[in-house]
């Protein structure tokens, strides 16, 4: 790393633009919320620049705080649900032959067009009791009556793993097909089964990258407010559905402020925490 | 010990798609031996090996080892080991790591495990490097440690495919030297896929020289380099003439209007003759009337510990005569010449 040439003038000035536009979009408005979740509310839709500490007051009273451990559990699960079916579908994918293999691969990204409100209120149909898979299931003679699976637990996590599902593959396709083919075949010739290569040598060589896709699918998963308010009871409804309710509904800016820090500050705990155990035990290995 | 690892292969094909990459191989290698695939690249060779190891599924044609048909036999069940060409070593494991891989997935106890793992390290003499990881050896270490580790679980068959292509010259000859030491010291039957005929030459007990998906010539190697079967593997394994003339009755070959005495030759077909380089004769003067062809020198060159003289004798190419520097006539560019072909160095080849 150290005998890396220095980067040129030029290379910092390319790099000014995107400094810049970041500072100007990103962290500003993050400086705003900070700013604006210390303002003091005004009854009946706006707020005043203050220095008043009602909105953490609130924040931090049990409801929100447990609003804010369930949506990093929720996004938690469906970071693990993702990666326990997209790591082994993009690792078959990859060693799929080309046409299957492309065809595969752009129907999965195509997910990727839907939007949220679309595949919530998808979700929603499919989960139904009028219209949805269980109708198909009392067609086959399985059940008696149709029945609803939504709202519920299960369907805004089902919700949010579909939604996250086609990043998580685009975030291990790249490493997963650059995999030396040959290393896995070198295990089997030393006696290893297709399951136990897969378990002892792509798994572990892969770990980053499952690493990376599942924080990603965490990070976005907890940033989406629509599944957990089409598919979940208002106790599935994860801290960003609240954050937009009262942003946009009750015009409490402060408060919806307070509760966007509170959540960012806890997902760049976890991220972080995550980050380093992996490295540790990388390194332990 | 009785030798193991007896390899027979019966009709092997292989077709990937329009493809077809091996053509209809038989052979029979016999246990304990260094067998060598040698060809130029497409030949089908690697393909060939991979079939061996279970990696590739024939399309026709079946594989025994021992006796036994294995052909349906998945890798991980066929007792081999193999050095792959990228070397295919785990990024994610230490060198101990990569060599005891394969007993520790069969649940070989860690204390013999390691013992195993510093007996393998002595033999490819990387002791003191087991806690290394991948990322910090060198080529020629990774190497060893590829060895090492398909050796571990004394397998019945050792396959190298290209073991040393990714070494410079220097070490290539040196590992080659140690690779067939330690083949010789083990006597386990191995089978290596190489493009350079010196390494085939310089490693092999047998040489299955290939061409196109099919078998050209199986002989020791100097068997193969003295008397090649076709002009392919006359022009392949070393450096070589080749005459094409028409047979001209009992033992005679015509190449231009000269004669040739050639034993084994009859009818009046097409013959090619090969004549390697080193057994042809630099004559000066006029050219004799038998098993000669009078010529110009076009070029010579000195390389020190031989000689090289290019003649043109009004043949397709220009006839290679080279020697050691002691016997080195004195002659020069543009300088009329005759290159005889003694009888007994005239090999009649298959086109």
């Amino acid at each position: 790393m150290s005998d890396r040439p220095r980067p040129t003038r030029g290379a910092y000035a390319v790099l000014a633009f995107p400094v810049a536009m970041l500072s100007v979009f990103f962290l500003s408005p993050f400086f705003i919320m900070l700013a604006a979740s210390f303002y003091r509310r005004i009854e009946g839709g706006f707020y005043e620049p203050a220095f008043v500490l009602d909105s953490w007051r609130r924040v931090f009273s049990d409801v929100f705080l447990e609003r804010a451990g369930f949506s990093i559990w929720i996004s938690l699960l469906a970071g693990a649900v993702c990666i326990a079916v997209a790591f082994p579908f993009t690792y078959f994918l990859t060693r799929m032959r080309r046409r299957p293999h492309v065809s595969l691969l752009v129907l999965v990204l195509s997910a990727l067009s839907l939007s949220e409100v679309i595949v919530g209120f998808a979700w929603s149909v499919l989960l139904g009791r009028a219209a949805g898979i269980s109708n198909i299931l009392v067609w086959l003679g399985v059940m008696g009556e149709p029945v609803a699976y939504q709202p519920g637990f299960v369907a805004v996590l089902l919700g949010l793993c579909y939604i996250a599902f086609p990043y998580c593959v685009l975030t291990l396709y790249p490493q997963l097909s650059r995999l030396d083919r040959e290393v896995t075949e070198a295990a089997q010739t030393l006696g290893a089964s297709p399951w136990r290569t897969f378990r002892t040598v792509v798994v572990p060589i892969m770990r980053p990258t499952i690493v990376a896709g599942f924080l990603l699918v965490f990070v976005f998963t907890l940033g989406s407010y629509l599944i957990a308010a089409i598919l979940g009871r208002p106790e599935h409804w994860t801290l960003s559905v609240f954050i937009s309710d009262q942003a946009s509904f009750n015009a409490n800016v402060p408060f919806a402020s307070a509760m966007a820090l509170l959540l960012t500050v806890a997902s760049l705990a976890v991220v972080g925490l995550v980050t380093v155990v992996e490295s540790r035990t990388r390194r332990a290995a | 010990m009785t030798a193991r690892g007896g390899l027979r292969l019966e009709g092997l094909v292989k077709r990937f798609g329009e493809v077809l990459a091996v053509d209809g191989v038989d052979l029979e290698l016999p246990a304990g031996k260094l067998i060598s695939f040698l060809g130029p690249s497409g030949c089908g060779k690697t393909t060939l090996l991979r079939m061996i190891a279970g990696l590739e599924r024939p399309t026709a044609g079946r594989v025994h080892l021992d006796g036994e048909d294995i052909t349906d036999r998945p890798p991980h069940t066929r007792d081999i080991g193999m050095v792959f060409q990228s070397l295919a070593l785990f990024p994610h494991l230490t060198v101990a790591g990569n060599i005891g891989y394969g007993l520790r997935i069969r649940g070989v106890p860690g204390e013999r495990v390691d013992a195993r793992v510093r007996e393998l390290l002595d033999l490819v003499s990387l002791s003191g490097l087991a806690d290394r990881r991948i990322q910090q050896l060198s080529g020629g270490q990774r190497q060893r440690v590829a060895t090492a580790r398909a050796l571990a679980l004394e397998p019945r068959l050792f396959l190298l495919d290209e073991p040393l292509s990714a070494l410079d010259a220097n070490l290539r000859e040196q590992l080659q030297v140690e690779l067939r030491l330690l083949q010789q010291k083990l006597g386990i039957t191995t089978i290596m896929v190489t493009h350079d005929q010196r390494e085939a030459m310089t490693m092999s007990d047998l040489v299955v020289v290939m061409r196109a998906g099919r078998v050209e010539q199986v002989g020791e190697p100097l068997q193969v380099y003295r008397r090649p079967a076709t002009a392919f593997v006359a022009s392949f394994i070393g450096t070589t003439n080749l005459l094409r003339g028409r047979a001209a009755g009992r033992d005679l070959v015509r190449i231009g209007d000269r004669t040739f005495e050639v034993a084994g030759v009859s009818g009046d077909g097409e013959v090619v003759l090969s004549v390697r380089p080193e057994e042809a004769r630099l004559l000066l003067g006029e050219a004799p009337d038998g098993n000669a062809l009078p010529g110009t020198v076009v070029f010579v060159r000195d390389l020190g510990e031989m000689f090289e003289c290019y003649v043109d004798c009004g043949l397709d190419q220009h006839v290679i005569v080279a020697g050691s520097p002691r016997e080195r006539l004195a002659v020069s560019q543009g300088q009329p010449v005759a290159v005889g072909f003694p009888p007994d160095v005239c090999v009649v080849v298959r086109p």
